[in-house]
């Protein structure tokens, strides 16, 4: 029997469990999929917060070892591998060659499927746009047992539902992807403190003509927050070479308990520290691409910190003419309801096109809210935040998904009915059985 | 360029192992159950860098194969200069107990075959006088508990088997090494609910990697088992035997 506690997602709610979970773990052997009795979802390292990983008394595919590479071609930059193989494990392959990610989200310990799935983006959306755009062709394995080659060209229609499908399409067995060739493995970063929203889009919009790498953590508990302050964080890939001074130790502290440490008192705190480390204004640093990209992934489980009940995170995007006022009403509400959030971040979405369908990223800003799952408290606050984000026809990320209602997403998602002639009749996920009820 | 016999190459211990070898170019002669996985870990090995990988397939419990393909892996890869036994099975312990079938299966892969290859290959590195041998036991051979004392029996009998060879060694070039893992995140585990005591299959790797570079005698991985086992074999029995553990 396996062992279901291993396959929650990461916000640790809600705390959906399988009926069971059947291994993929080489590519040869098929799990059989057409005779089960339930529907079935893929499921690789449960990173996504909410319920988009997770499919309620069905069947999850675990494919995290479904981890080999199969080609890496050094002179084209392009990589060919298994669906589970991890972002860190092809950084670590790639590197020394001079090669990166082309996109990457802020944690690297997620598989290349589930970063196709979710057709995730990075702090350089507003130039590189999303993942989707560097996959250049995958298998999919249908649960008729049928394998198809997809790409712009073959399949290109099953190819582009896949691209941010969120796992109901089938299960993606391999990804070619394209890689962006680097000068070396450090950034050149600048860490820039703003007091309020006004000041953030004004360094926003010189940083978006100059950096690759953009992206904002707010203060989202400052007492004064309803105009937050909060450090502009920018960077570039540099070709300067390690130094002693520079070496990177990485970091992995064990968070062994699910303990609950993440209140406002704590988070306040924390969200202070965090601001005032910074003694300038202004700071420049060569740093390493682990601590500029992945400095969450230097605590495994932080997740657990907010205890049994878990967390969400409440992540959407608006048009960025409406941000300020917007961000601040969301600020409001969140002050009025007494809630605090750590993990605050504010981004740019550029208008780079993606292949796949159901994307989430559109131009506009992008806001990332975590809140300790406190109940009914906590839900009725997102939802008075839905109103705000609904009125400028604003969205929300699935991946981060567990609660937002079926009405926001076909609002936001008009594709959806199209794109469900793409899903595999096996398939189904607890958040798709959700919002397209 | 160096040469490296991994028998029980298909697990997710090996497999890690494996891609250390590549990255310094050692060429491979791989062995396990199944060819068509063995394919996939070939062109795996080669991204990391590996020299020339041949395979092979073969049940560890068909004793009268072991000679052979020792000779295959010989002749393929010329001399061998590493060998890691790495296979394994860890049967539902309560469903075995009563089964004498199963039990005496479950020893002869866990422990009878382990020992038979390694004296063959022993002697082996013994006739060039030279070679590393790392065989992978566990902390589970430490002290017997109720809960796998099938399992952990069979990989005691490998540890002290290995610890007599090493002692027939101690004064030559041939290196005998007992790796003792913890809890480690891989397909044998999957029924076991994740903490904080599980390691990745890739830490134990390099720590395999390591000891056979320095040609270690005994090592726990990660280092801190060694001081949890010590503890739980220094408990009197008379206790222990009451303890749940
Ligand atoms: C600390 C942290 C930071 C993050 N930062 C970002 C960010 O900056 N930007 C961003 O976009 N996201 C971000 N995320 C979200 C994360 O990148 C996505 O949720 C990602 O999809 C998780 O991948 P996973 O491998 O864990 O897959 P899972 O969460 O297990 O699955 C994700 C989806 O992929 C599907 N799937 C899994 N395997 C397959 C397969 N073989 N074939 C087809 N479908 C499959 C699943 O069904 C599911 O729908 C972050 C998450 C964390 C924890
Ligand atoms: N995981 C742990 O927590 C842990 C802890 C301590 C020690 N260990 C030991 O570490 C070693 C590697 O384990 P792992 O966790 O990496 O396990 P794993 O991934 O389950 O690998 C075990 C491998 O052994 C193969 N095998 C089984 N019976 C065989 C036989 N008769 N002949 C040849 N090959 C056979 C299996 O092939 P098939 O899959 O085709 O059956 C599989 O490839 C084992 O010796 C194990 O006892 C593991």
């Amino acid at each position: 029997m396996i062992e279901l506690n291993n396959y929650l997602s990461w916000g640790r709610y809600p705390k959906y469990y399988p009926k069971n979970v059947l291994h993929m773990s080489w590519r040869n052997e098929k799990p059989n999929l057409q005779n089960l009795d339930s529907t079935v979802l893929p499921y690789a390292f449960g990173k996504s917060y909410g319920d988009s990983c997770l499919n309620k008394d069905g069947y999850l595919v675990d494919i995290k070892r479904l981890n080999h590479f199969i080609e890496f071609d050094q002179i084209n930059g392009t990589l060919k591998c298994e669906a589970g193989v991890t972002l860190d494990k092809i950084l670590k392959l790639i590197i020394p060659y001079n090669y990166f990610l082309p996109v990457t989200p802020g944690t690297k310990h997620i598989s290349i499927a589930g970063a196709i799935a979710n057709d995730v983006h990075g702090k350089n959306h507003h130039i590189n746009g999303t993942i989707g755009c560097y996959v250049q062709e995958f298998e999919l394995l249908r649960s008729n047992g049928e394998v198809l080659t997809c790409n712009e060209k073959i399949n290109s229609d099953l190819f582009k539902a896949t691209i941010g499908g969120l796992g109901l399409t089938g299960i993606i067995t391999t990804a070619k992807i394209k890689l962006k060739n680097i000068p070396g493995i450090f950034i050149d970063a600048e860490f820039i403190k703003f007091d309020n929203l006004d000041e953030f889009f004004a360094i926003n919009y010189e940083s978006e003509q100059k950096f690759e790498y953009t992206v904002a953590w707010v203060d989202a508990s400052f007492p004064f927050g309803c105009n937050p302050r909060g450090i502009y964080i920018r960077g570039n890939h540099t070709a300067y070479k390690e130094t002693k001074k520079l070496q990177h130790k990485e970091l992995k502290i064990p968070f062994p308990f699910e303990l609950k440490l993440m209140n406002n008192f704590t988070t306040s705190l924390l969200n202070s520290i965090y601001y005032n480390k910074q003694i300038f204004r202004e700071e420049k640093k060569i740093i390493h691409y682990n601590k500029f990209f992945y400095p969450l992934d230097g605590i495994n489980n932080w997740n657990f910190a907010y205890g049994k009940n878990g967390f969400i995170q409440y992540q959407i995007v608006i048009p960025i003419e409406d941000g300020a006022f917007v961000i601040k009403d969301i600020m409001k509400i969140i002050h009025q309801s007494n809630k605090k959030s750590f993990m605050t971040v504010l981004k740019t979405f550029g208008d780079k096109k993606s292949p796949g369908l159901m994307s989430f990223p559109r131009k506009g800003i992008t806001l990332a809210i975590d809140f300790p799952m406190d109940g009914k408290e906590t839900l009725e606050m997102l939802n008075r935040l839905d109103s705000i984000v609904r009125e400028v026809g604003g969205g929300h990320y699935p991946a981060k998904d567990s609660r937002m209602n079926p009405m926001d997403f076909k609002r936001f998602y008009p594709q959806w009915e199209y794109f469900s002639k793409f899903i595999d009749e096996k398939f189904s996920s607890s958040f798709w059985r959700r919002v397209s009820k | 360029m160096k040469t490296i016999l991994i028998i029980g190459a298909a697990s997710a211990i090996a497999q890690e192992t494996a891609r250390i070898f590549a990255r310094d170019n050692f060429h491979f002669y791989l062995v396990d159950l199944s060819l068509e996985r063995l394919k996939i870990i070939v062109d795996d090995l080669k991204v990391f860098g590996a020299g020339e990988v041949y395979y092979n397939e073969m049940d560890a419990n068909h004793f009268d194969k072991h000679d052979q393909i020792l000779k295959d892996a010989l002749n393929k890869l010329g001399q061998i200069d590493y060998v890691l036994i790495a296979y394994g099975t860890l049967a539902n312990h309560e469903e075995i107990i009563n089964d004498p079938e199963q039990i005496a299966r479950e020893f002869s892969t866990n422990a009878t075959s382990v020992i038979l290859l390694t004296s063959l290959i022993s002697n082996y590195f013994e006739k060039i006088n030279k070679g590393t041998l790392a065989v992978i036991s566990s902390v589970a051979g430490d002290r017997g508990r109720k809960s796998n004392y099938i399992y952990g029996s069979a990989k005691g009998a490998v540890s002290i088997f290995l610890q007599g060879l090493r002692n027939r060694f101690g004064k030559s070039n041939v290196k005998i090494i007992t790796i003792k893992p913890g809890l480690v995140d891989t397909p044998m585990t999957a029924h076991l609910k994740k903490n904080f005591l599980f390691t990745s299959a890739e830490t134990i790797a390099k720590g395999i990697y390591n000891a056979m570079m320095k040609g270690k005698d005994v090592v726990y991985l990660p280092f801190y088992w060694k001081c949890i086992m010590t503890i739980i074999k220094l408990i009197p029995e008379r206790v222990f035997k009451r303890m749940n553990l």
